[in-house]
């Protein structure tokens, strides 16, 4: 099993079979202004959070201070030295105290700091996630579903650090280090200067040094991630990889990837432990300060400017606590370059705004009839292409349109525009008579529904993915229209009837069982006005001929818009758009077209001779 | 125990390692404590008795022993990651290779998140417990065994007094741990449900833009928020009950030191330079004391972690080579089922009851049937990703038990209905069953499968890049990949599994031609739902429930009154209408 890593066989021929792209920069330099914009998130907390943790904090770390002080200058140079016992029982109690003071306070910093941080987390959280909602097609259609998670997710988590500790930590270290600096400077100026030594050296290895060990750790983490990132794919796609017998070849590939890692990770350890023993040795060094020029001190005596055994105790603890602020100071330091290149894409996020916006005067459409109309609409998504050219048509309450057309022909054009995921370019899309521009976004929405080919189920029970259409709905009124649309059946079947656990990778359901259970995610909604984009995938016939009835009962009494390929669905429709290039070829119903002769009837020829040709 | 010896093998031989990280644990452990030691020897012999020409002594031998102990610390730090990162490769390597070789039965199973929190969580935390975890413990062990046997050596009362305290803290340790490990698990699951959440939000937007929910998705994702922000305080508090606590109970230490301490000093019986070594002293103690709990989870967890890597490793490969398999370079691709019966797992009813078909080399035969009445799982007896429970399943005459699988799967070309490819170029992806080919091979076989004309059009070609970040290409787009893909092994029996499903009738028009050319000389079997794909098959096979209800050529069937004319009839009605409608 053992393998000796650094005697690889000769590097295989399949280590660069498949490709997985690098994360994006995980930090940037310190940016003013866009700190300043983190911070109005905490500004919610600044009347009694944020200055009762400050106080709690510098409670706190005056105690950490002020004891050491006591003990070796007050304690041993002036009790213990004089035998004074009284005088030292008083100090065991006042210093007992003090630490009882310093407890309550740490009880209350820590909770108030977390409540604090999650609190402004969970703002930014809400507000990026609640902003994404509300961003129109166009955002998404230009990202990938995971580069908008990586920004909800990771990038808003990697700010929780700093508001949680970082930011009242950065007070404390502030507070403590410039403390210890006048308290060593008070009681021996001489040899403060002298341990000073030891300052530069400390923060150029809190921030240099970890820096560079931050890097290589990076550096394993952008290489795990290729790792992991294959692990996945060769699961999803192990069913492939067996039936081309490829087994071989990707073992020969992850061992790349895993020794690429090995590697990495080495050099990232060895960095690391270099870190310890640098802290270590510049702590010796100011001990060795200490004992040397502290002792040479001693030996002069208070009297001609040196010190007393007790200074030197004192300097002793201090010493040992010079390190602790400086190290967190560089890591906090860090966690700002991470938290700028983070804030910086949340913000990208937050300042991208919706390209259709609601008027301030926009009206509500009480009772909406589902008459619609299309004045000389053109529609371009990009500058230089035209989706739409000067489209006029009207579908009238009740009416099943179906479009038709080939792919970029502007069916789906028409159906967004209908729900108003874009505005037109040039005229206007009206329902029952008034201008969509003029409506509420929302009271436009809640009368539409689209219905999509590739449904998403969400994770959850069958009865919460159907209640998707409308939360208030009863159990009954799930039930119901689960029957309506013949979901019924399939459902029932199941192990747990409706309770049945689904998600989207699973395979409990299949393609025509999704559809059913759309059909009745939008039957629950009852919209007034439904548009359809027709499934391609083919499903058993059986199944098929379930979903045609299905669609009857839904698209009764509602004005429906379907973007169609099967014929059987199309010759149903009352009107019929032929679409070819952005502009309408031909209208009519079934018979009209037909007879007509036109393109219509080409297009029904050319199927079924496809059909017959196959 | 018995996790980690059954694991021996991936860490056993790097032990060396081990023992020498080890050796350093106790070098540095041992510097630690003299380190007080000295400081005492300075106050007591020089400072006090105004020695001073010890001092360059001192000073030299100071920064000798904290090099010494630089040297060590490094050392066993970097030995023992490097123990743990050398065992993690290879347990990495022999985990990848056997989830290679697991049966399809295996991932049945099995959910890909699970499988990656096991290869991604569970192995850090082995890999974490082996660099660190028993290091860590010998290390604390040892300091305060150490660190309490120099205090009572300077001083047994003092010590006594100093670890009154210690028992209490011990308790509150213990304490704290039990209560924040439930706590953090919390924290874990409600990050996990909020992560899923947002997850499935963004990647179902259509969805949720459609029905118009985004309301409804803020309102459930707050619930979400709010969870994990209220698991986060409630932990942040036992935090804030605990921690502070401790602090104290060892200040308390610290207090009881200075006022015995100070009093022995005052009565003489105690050196000033042993109060401060003591001062030291408490600290080795009363950090590693809270430590002690994190360790001992660190172990539990590891246990656990290395039972759920094990529970793959040890997952039985229910489908390898026999004895002695039989090699074969070409197949002639004669599929014979003699009453084959399937069952994926006990509590379900077969999936095939007792088929049987002959299909000589060169024949086509199509299945047809509802959704799970079989068509697939006849396919992958042929490949042998499942064993029947009974009857044979033969090719060329041999039963496929017989041959090298990967002798077998060779000859075989998959086309499925969601074809799957591979993050990697659009050249990787066609010559994924054979990476060998040339670029002449993978241009024949792209411009076979039509696709070589719409790769051109691609921004790079042939070496454009494919996946979540690559080209988004279209469902008959991967299609024709896919069917390059398998035309370039070259295999004598091609399934297609529903594969022009997913596409409108234009582009399944384009696929079905290149599929003919494909389908010229080789065993064909075809899963469809489309009559018009079937027609021309030497024998439809007609599935429901496991079982060949019917079983003839298009022309045959289509007469007898059975489900297959049925079907027909439904597909074709429109056609009549139109058509008469039409002249």
């Amino acid at each position: 099993m053992a393998k000796t890593i650094a005697n690889q066989p000769k590097r295989s021929r399949h280590l660069n079979r498949f490709y997985y792209p690098l994360d994006q920069a995980v930090e940037k330099p310190f940016n003013w202004k866009q700190m300043l914009r983190l911070l109005t998130f905490v500004k919610p907390y600044t009347g009694k959070l944020v200055p009762g943790a400050i106080v709690a904090m510098l409670i706190s770390t005056l105690i950490r201070m002020a004891v050491p002080v006591l003990i070796g200058k007050v304690a041993i140079d002036i009790a213990i030295k004089d035998k004074d016992v009284g005088f030292l029982t008083y100090l065991v109690i006042g210093i007992s105290l003090l630490y009882l003071v310093s407890y309550l306070a740490n009880t209350f910093r820590i909770k108030w700091v977390n409540i604090l941080g999650q609190n402004v987390i969970y703002d930014l959280r809400r507000n990026l996630f609640s902003h994404v909602q509300h961003l129109s097609h166009n955002f998404f259609d230009k990202r990938s579903a995971g580069s908008i998670l990586v920004r909800i997710l990771n990038d808003v988590n990697s700010l929780q650090e700093l508001f949680t500790n970082g930011i009242i930590n950065l007070l404390m270290d502030v507070v403590m280090l410039i403390g210890i600096v006048v308290i060593l400077f008070v009681l021996s100026p001489p040899l403060a200067l002298a341990v000073m030594i030891v300052l530069p050296i400390m923060f150029y290895i809190s921030t240099k040094l970890r820096r560079n060990i931050r890097r290589a750790w990076q550096d394993v983490r952008i290489q795990k991630s290729r790792l992991n990132s294959h692990l996945n794919e060769s699961m999803q796609g192990i069913r492939i990889t067996q039936s081309f017998s490829q087994e071989k070849e990707n073992t020969e590939f992850f061992d790349g990837v895993n020794t690429d890692n090995y590697e990495n990770e080495r050099l990232a350890t060895k960095k690391s432990a270099y870190f310890g023993p640098f802290v270590e040795m510049s702590n010796a060094i100011g001990t060795v300060i200490l004992i040397a020029y502290g002792s040479h001190l001693l030996l002069l005596g208070e009297a001609n400017g040196g010190i007393e055994i007790g200074t030197f105790v004192s300097f002793a603890f201090f010493l040992g606590m010079f390190w602790e602020p400086i190290s967190r100071l560089g890591q906090i330091y860090n966690q700002l370059l991470v938290a700028m290149a983070s804030s910086e894409r949340i913000f990208e996020f937050l300042d991208e705004q919706p390209n259709v916006e609601e008027k301030p005067d926009a009206k509500t459409i009480e009772k909406m009839k589902g008459h619609i109309e299309f004045d000389k609409v053109q529609f371009s998504y990009d500058e230089d292409r035209i989706a739409l050219h000067e489209i006029s048509l009207e579908m009238k309450p009740g009416q099943t349109v179906a479009l038709v057309g080939h792919t970029g022909s502007g069916k789906s054009t028409i159906a967004n525009l209908i729900s108003r995921f874009y505005d037109p370019t040039k005229g206007a899309v009206k329902i029952d008579g008034m201008d969509l521009r003029d409506l509420k976004l929302d009271s436009l929405r809640k009368n539409i529904s689209v219905v999509l080919q590739d449904t998403f189920i969400f994770s959850g029970t069958i009865m919460e993915n159907i209640r998707f259409g409308r939360p208030d709905a009863t159990d009954e009124e799930v039930y119901d229209a689960a029957k309506v649309v013949g979901a019924d059946e399939f459902i029932s079947r199941l192990a747990d009837g409706y309770q049945t656990e689904v998600e989207e990778r699973g395979n409990i359901l299949s393609a025509g069982e999704r559809q059913l259970l759309s059909f009745a995610r939008a039957l629950l909604a009852d919209p007034r006005i439904l548009i359809l984009d027709e499934a391609t995938a083919s499903i058993d016939t059986e199944t098929e001929m379930k979903i045609q009835q299905a669609l009857r009962k839904l698209l009764k009494g509602r004005t429906a818009i379907m973007i169609a390929h099967r014929l059987s669905t199309i010759r149903e429709a009352d009107q019929i758009i032929v679409l070819q290039h952005g502009k309408i070829l031909e209208k009519g119903n079934h018979q009209e077209l037909m007879q007509r002769r036109g393109e219509y009837f080409d297009l029904v020829k050319s199927q079924f001779q496809m059909l017959n040709a196959l | 125990m018995d996790t980690f010896k059954k694991l021996k093998n991936y860490y056993w031989p790097f032990k060396k390692l081990f023992f020498a990280s080890l050796f350093f644990v106790m070098l540095v452990t041992a510097i630690t404590v003299i380190y007080p030691v000295v400081l005492q020897l300075t106050i007591d012999n020089v400072v006090l008795k105004g020695q001073y020409s010890w001092v360059p002594y001192l000073s030299v031998g100071f920064i000798l022993i904290m090099a010494v102990k630089g040297v060590a610390n490094f050392s066993q730090q970097y030995l023992g990651e490097l123990f743990g990162v050398k065992s993690v490769y290879t347990l990495r390597d022999s985990l990848y290779k056997k989830l290679q070789r697991l049966s399809f039965t295996y991932y049945d199973n099995a959910r890909t998140g699970d499988l990656m929190s096991r290869l991604t969580m569970d192995v850090e935390g082995f890999k974490f417990f082996l660099a660190a975890g028993c290091k860590e413990l010998i290390k604390v062990v040892l300091l305060m065994v150490l660190s309490l046997s120099v205090m009572f050596y300077y001083s047994v009362p003092l010590a006594l007094v100093t670890m009154a305290a210690m028992p209490f803290l011990a308790v509150v340790v213990y304490k704290f741990d039990r209560r924040v490990h439930p706590s953090f698990r919390k924290i874990r699951k409600s990050m996990g449900r909020l992560n899923t959440r947002i997850q499935e939000n963004v990647s179902g937007m259509n969805t949720v833009k459609s029905l118009s929910k985004e309301d409804f998705e803020i309102y459930r994702f707050t619930d979400k928020n709010d969870n994990y922000k209220d698991n986060y305080i409630a932990t942040s508090h036992i935090w804030a009950r605990y921690f502070p606590l401790m602090e104290f109970i060892g200040n308390i230490c610290m207090v009881a030191l200075l006022a015995y301490g100070g009093y022995l000093v005052i009565s003489g019986n105690l050196s000033m330079g042993a109060l401060v070594a003591f001062f030291s002293l408490v600290n080795y103690i009363l950090g590693p004391l809270m430590q002690l709990g994190f360790i001992v989870n660190m172990f539990s967890q590891a246990k656990a972690s290395g039972e759920r890597l094990l529970e793959i490793l040890e997952a039985e490969e229910d489908i390898q080579n026999t004895e002695d398999p039989v090699e074969v370079q070409r197949l002639q691709g004669h599929v014979t089922f003699n009453n084959v019966t399937l069952t994926y797992s006990e509590d379900d009813d077969s999936a095939l009851k007792n088929i049987s078909f002959d299909a000589p080399p060169g024949t086509v035969v199509g299945l047809i049937g509802a959704t799970g009445a079989g068509k697939t799982s006849i396919t992958q007896l042929i490949t042998r990703f499942y064993e029947p429970e009974a009857g044979e399943v033969l090719v060329d005459g041999r039963k496929v038990e017989e041959y090298d699988i990967k002798s077998l799967r060779r000859n075989i070309g998959f086309v499925l209905q969601e074809s799957f490819l591979f993050s990697t170029s659009i050249k990787e992806n066609i010559a994924y069953g054979n990476p060998n080919a040339s670029m002449e091979e993978i241009v024949d076989a792209a411009k076979r499968a039509q696709a070589h004309d719409f790769i051109m059009e691609m921004p790079a070609g042939y070496e454009t890049m494919l996946g979540e970040r690559g080209m988004g290409l279209s469902g008959g787009q991967k299609q024709r990949i896919a069917i390059a893909r398998a035309i370039l092994i070259d295999p004598s029996i091609l399934v297609l599994d529903d594969a022009t499903s997913a596409v409108d009738m234009e582009t399944e028009f384009k696929i079905q031609k290149a599929l003919k050319e494909v389908m010229k000389d080789r065993t064909t079997f075809i899963i469809a739902h489309r009559i018009s794909s079937l027609k021309h098959a030497d024998e439809v096979l007609v599935l429901e429930d496991g079982e060949i209800v019917e079983r003839g050529r298009h022309e045959e069937l289509l007469t007898n009154g059975g489900p297959y004319q049925r079907i027909y009839d439904i597909q074709y009605q429109d056609k009549q209408e139109i058509m008469s409608a039409a002249k």
